[in-house]
């Protein structure tokens, strides 16, 4: 209805719209591209959450519905009451934890140290930490069992925490000094003058500001304890983790276990990353130069 | 240690100042002794571990190690995998960077599920695309719906399609660390060097190859590092796919300890994995470096 109006209008100067357009395409295109990528990440676990949800008699279907039609907890429960599996969570967990207080207690003072002091050997100090971050994790595994059966300490989780802090020290103490670094010195010199002890002003002042990006390093390090499956399932034999029970009875499991381990393993780290979001390029960018 | 410093006549007769060890010492000292005991001691132990039998030095294990019929196909699975792999996912990871850069909608959410594998094991990413991939998994079920044959995707006898879906698990899995580290790279790169290539007329290309790419060295010089050395650990997915149709070399270090009970010669295939490793970083190391080199002339 406007076209016979716009008429009159027409003799104006021509307003070249196309590069308008494909701006517009582009932005449209640029969407479209991130909606893909992230389909391809979601849709897998959509679906490995899809199989630990069905019953073991709609898995045996063929073809399989994409559409949660047939959801039950069955699959998970047997799972999760399996010989060893909530065993295998509970030591996870103990050695995530372990892991993370004895690489903090270690690792934090010399990440501090590595912040605030000029000592002697620093860049050598320096280039050992990066050099340990490339140590395969089999190279030491394997004498590692050897060193824990003379020392009767092969088969427990202390065993796992040993191993595990040892990988993420060198992290630790990197991403520990990188935080500190950003808390400015000189708040800490005010708190010395108004009269608190080194280690007052470290506690008071220093300590607060530092937390959150301890604390993420912290949730860093319990995820990669909590990921790591050769080491444990060398170290071990009854006081196995969750990865490491999963990676040994995959062989002799039905696919219904090892969707549900799969399920299992997959939902906790959703929610780590969900915690650690914010800290995540932070952590990497400052750390690794 | 402050509060009772002791009076000026004590500090006359002991030769305080050169015994106080400086704090930074007593801070470093637990990290270098734990790292001592649990890093340097095992590598040494598993040095001796590989080359020593009952009657000192031999080569048996390492000579075992090569003559088992799953050695070789390990070691060409190792390598084949990290050279497809490896500039596959960066050139995916530089891609998403990009498109993050540029800021679409729901950036946040993107970056958030782009980031999610970063925390799952390579144990479950074999998992989940072991739903997608056995012979009556989800992509099949597609395929049929579809009208389509449905392929035995993890058949040992198909090399091709085994290695496939073993490399888009590690791809799907592994790619989120190097887009995290180019995402920290991108931020560090002020938007003006590649708004003043765009007034000047650069193409995208133009401003990617000159312009972002160099200025983001120094991050995938690291990422490049980091993941080809964790490429070289992979095995779990492997593990969880295909069983032993696909070997690689950590995944026989795992066989040759748990299943054939035989400590030396998997300490002799660490060995292997320490040595690829190290002479890897190195290589990287001085190829990126060289090239620094010629660009500031």
């Amino acid at each position: 209805m406007t076209t016979t109006q716009m008429k009159p209008l027409a003799p104006q100067p021509e307003v070249d719209t196309s590069p308008l357009k494909r701006l517009r395409r582009d932005r449209a295109l640029l969407q479209a591209a991130c909606i893909v990528i992230s389909l391809f990440m979601l849709v897998p676990i959509y679906l490995i959450s899809l199989a630990a949800l069905s019953t073991r008699e709609s898995l045996n279907d063929f073809p399989l519905s994409l559409l949660p039609t047939n959801l039950s907890f069955e699959t998970l429960g047997a799972f999760l009451g399996s010989t060893g599996i909530l065993g295998a969570f509970g030591n996870s967990l103990i050695v995530g934890i372990g892991t993370l207080l004895i690489s903090a207690l270690i690792g934090i003072p010399a990440g501090y140290a590595l912040a605030r002091f000029a000592f002697p050997a620093k860049e050598p100090y320096q280039l050992f930490l990066l050099f340990t971050r490339a140590l395969p994790i089999v190279v030491l595994s394997v004498p590692l069992a050897r060193l824990f059966l003379t020392v009767d300490l092969y088969d427990t989780t202390y065993a796992v925490i040993l191993l595990h802090t040892a990988l993420a020290l060198p992290t630790t103490i990197l991403i520990s000094a990188s935080v500190f670094l950003s808390v400015p010195i000189d708040v800490e010199e005010a708190a010395r003058v108004f009269g608190c002890t080194p280690a007052g002003a470290f506690l008071k002042v220093v300590m607060p500001m530092a937390l959150p990006g301890l604390a993420a390093a912290s949730i860093f390090t319990f995820v990669m304890s909590w990921n790591e499956v050769l080491g444990a399932s060398i170290l071990t034999l009854d006081h196995r983790t969750l990865p490491a029970q999963v990676l040994t009875s995959l062989a002799d499991s039905p696919l219904a276990y090892r969707f549900a381990g799969g399920f299992a393993l997959v939902i906790p780290s959703i929610i780590f990353i969900a915690f650690m979001r914010r800290y995540l390029t932070n952590m990497w960018g400052s750390t690794i130069r | 240690m402050t509060v009772d410093s002791p009076p000026a006549p004590v500090q006359l007769d002991t030769p305080a100042r050169p015994r106080r060890i400086p704090p930074a010492v007593l801070l470093i000292a637990p990290s270098i002794v734990f790292m001592a005991l649990l890093l340097g001691w095992p590598v040494i132990q598993g040095v001796l571990q590989a080359f020593r039998g009952d009657e000192g030095f031999t080569l048996d294990y390492i000579t075992r190690m090569v003559e088992d019929p799953y050695f070789w196909p390990a070691v060409r699975n190792t390598l084949l995998l990290i050279a497809v792999m490896i500039p596959l996912q960066f050139v995916f990871a530089i891609t998403m960077a990009l498109l993050l850069r540029s800021n679409p909608r729901l950036n946040k959410v993107h970056f958030f599920v782009w980031a999610i594998p970063l925390a799952l094991s390579d144990l479950a990413a074999g998992l989940v695309w072991l739903s997608i991939f056995n012979d009556r998994g989800y992509l099949n079920s597609v395929l049929t719906s579809l009208g389509l044959d449905s392929i035995p995707w993890l058949a040992y006898d198909n090399p091709a399609t085994l290695f496939l879906c073993v490399l888009v698990a590690e791809v799907w899995r592994s790619t989120s660390l190097v887009l995290v580290i180019v995402v920290s790279g991108l931020q560090g790169i002020p938007k003006d060097y590649d708004e003043a290539a765009q007034v000047f007329g650069a193409t995208f290309w133009q401003r990617l190859r000159h312009v972002t790419l160099p200025l983001l060295k120094p991050s995938l010089q690291v990422a490049l590092i980091l993941r080809t050395i964790l490429a070289f650990q992979t095995f779990a997915v492997a593990q969880a796919l295909t069983g032993q149709n696909f070997p690689l070399v950590v995944g026989e270090t795992y066989r040759w300890y748990t299943a054939l009970q035989n400590p030396n010669v998997a300490a002799a295939l660490a060995l292997v994995i320490l040595v690829a490793s190290m002479l890897i970083s190195v290589f990287y190391l001085r190829a990126l470096r060289d090239k620094g080199q010629e660009g500031t002339r």
